[in-house]
């Protein structure tokens, strides 16, 4: 797939955003006043800012707001609803912790509930997808929650939890990959299938329809940035687990939080850009590409 | 409403015949020539006459080659549009209810008023049978030529989906599928009408008719002994030729 730079920022600043929201929700710090000011600031920053850069590749963004209708069948609708949900019960809850210093117990874990549905809901949009093998497996939500949580533990300094969750991602990722690598060739679909031409003998794309691109070509059949994806898979690995573990061992404190934290964003964007550039959707198939 | 009607009264679609198409992309310049002009935004083309041209189009002709185990490879030209398939992923993922399924005779069909552009049908169809137009920002696919098919206007005749009334080899039909006694049911039934990655589970309408098996070359000629030679030994001078170089 072509990754569009507002939905890797969308899906990793959210992700983070819902996650922190989580463990606020759930007293992770129990904190109040000023202190819950930066805190929820941040929270909404990332989550709020990730839900507008999402809007960004739109082609008609003024009518978004038609996306809360479909809860019943359509995830990406399911996660609006519910980002708009936890947003609003959170304010509520940092409304009390502000400014009144009180803390919602129970307002708060509704919100913890809903943070992590939200993030649920974002992974199967395209976990859902049978057309991308690779995306299609229950790995998918769990590398989208566990990357969420583990974020929200850094940010709230919660470091062996953190430091557990970053370690189970990693293993998740390495399955991801792994698995993802041969996805396609397992599912079953190939050009014999597409074409239905297959039990009569060896199919090959002859002649495409257009000697020129198209939307399909551009947005599903992106080969460029497959190009240095080994490297840009030890890139993210170390990133998004292995250097934000190892400095989170060290002693230091908040400073030495903020750089595993800003090492982990580094890491986990590139991750999501490899998850949306390595995509192969079974309409490539028509073309004979991947 | 994005989530699928149980049962549609008709199941409108299309049957191609794969053993008629000769691949002359004459249902692409008809349904890009009646669908820009119509119902909805147009089929805009970027760069046209450019270095880097691009567009939208609703249908695309592929050409495959097919090469058995024994004998010749051949060459299939594959149309390729919306299947309006019945249980259509592109339709549930809509998160607008932009992307509906009619009830009343199965088309899939695109509300552009209400399509924010997020390009996910196109991401659940696993035909490439939606694009998105560059210039409107919203999601185009077949209609089906609904503003032909029920037109009351056009010549009974014109009835059908511009594509069908084109081509020019009759490679493509129109009826409901739905109805087992339709002509397309039946061409269906005697061809062995088949469907498009059924593993993906959605369940096409259109239909693809395989191409014939080819005739196989009898053994003999059975037009051999006509064509025999009449005269197996050549006389007169050439037979005293023939039969001087033999000896030599």
């Amino acid at each position: 797939m072509h990754p569009a730079h507002s939905i890797i920022i969308f899906t990793v600043t959210s992700g983070l955003g819902f996650g922190l929201l989580a463990w606020l929700g759930l007293g992770q710090p129990a904190v109040t006043g000023w202190g819950a000011f930066w805190y929820f600031a941040l929270a909404f920053a990332l989550s709020v800012g990730g839900l507008i850069s999402s809007t960004f590749h739109l082609g008609n963004p003024q009518r978004a707001w038609r996306a809360v209708s479909q809860w019943r069948s359509s995830w990406l609708s399911r996660e609006g609803v519910l980002a708009i949900l936890t947003l609003a019960v959170m304010g509520i809850y940092a409304l009390f912790a502000v400014f009144f210093g009180q803390t919602l117990t129970v307002l708060g874990w509704v919100g913890t509930i809903l943070a992590l549905a939200t993030v649920f809901a974002t992974s199967m949009i395209y976990a859902q997808m049978k057309t991308v093998p690779r995306w299609n497996h229950w790995s998918v939500p769990a590398l989208f929650m566990v990357l969420s949580i583990g974020g929200g533990a850094l940010l709230t300094g919660h470091v062996l939890v953190a430091v557990i969750l970053l370690a189970i991602a990693g293993l998740l990722q390495m399955s991801n990959w792994t698995r993802g690598d041969t996805a396609l060739a397992q599912s079953g679909s190939d050009i014999g299938t597409a074409t239905g031409l297959g039990l009569r003998g060896a199919v090959r794309a002859f002649e495409p329809p257009h000697t020129g691109n198209n939307y399909l070509l551009k947005e599903m059949v992106h080969k460029v940035g497959r190009k240095h994806a080994r490297k840009l898979r030890m890139l993210a690995f170390l990133g998004m687990v292995l250097v934000p573990i190892l400095l989170l061992l060290i002693p230091g404190g908040w400073v030495v939080i903020a750089i595993a934290f800003l090492v982990h964003l580094a890491g986990t964007l590139t991750q999501r850009w490899l998850f949306f550039a390595e995509a192969e959707h079974v309409v490539g198939l028509y073309y004979g590409k991947r | 409403m994005t989530t699928l009607p149980q049962t549609t009264d008709k199941k409108l679609g299309l049957v191609i015949d794969l053993d008629t198409c000769v691949g002359c992309h004459a249902c692409v310049v008809s349904c890009k020539g009646w669908n820009t002009e119509n119902y909805g935004a147009p089929l805009s083309d970027q760069d046209a006459y450019g270095s880097d041209p691009t567009g939208t189009f609703l249908n695309r002709v592929h050409s495959y080659e097919v090469q058995p185990e024994t004998g010749p490879a051949q060459l299939i030209h594959f149309p390729k549009s919306c299947l309006h398939c019945e249980d259509a992923p592109c339709v549930t993922v809509c998160p607008t209810g932009a992307s509906y399924k009619r009830q009343e005779d199965g088309i899939v069909l695109v509300n552009e008023d209400a399509c924010i552009g997020c390009g996910l049908c196109a991401w659940a169809c696993p035909y490439g049978a939606r694009e998105m137009d560059a210039a409107a920002g919203v999601m185009k696919k077949c209609t089906l030529c609904v503003d032909r098919i029920y037109n009351e206007n056009l010549p009974e005749v014109d009835r059908v989906p511009s594509c069908v009334r084109t081509c020019p080899a009759g490679a493509r039909h129109f009826g409901d599928l739905g109805d087992e006694n339709s002509d397309v049911s039946k061409l269906v039934a005697e061809r062995g009408g088949m469907d498009l990655m059924p593993e993906q589970g959605t369940k096409p309408v259109n239909k693809y008719l395989p191409p014939r098996p080819k005739d196989v070359e009898p053994e003999f000629d059975i037009l051999a002994p006509y064509l025999e030679p009449v005269a197996q030994d050549q006389k007169g001078f050439l037979g005293w030729l023939d039969k001087a170089l033999e000896k030599i």
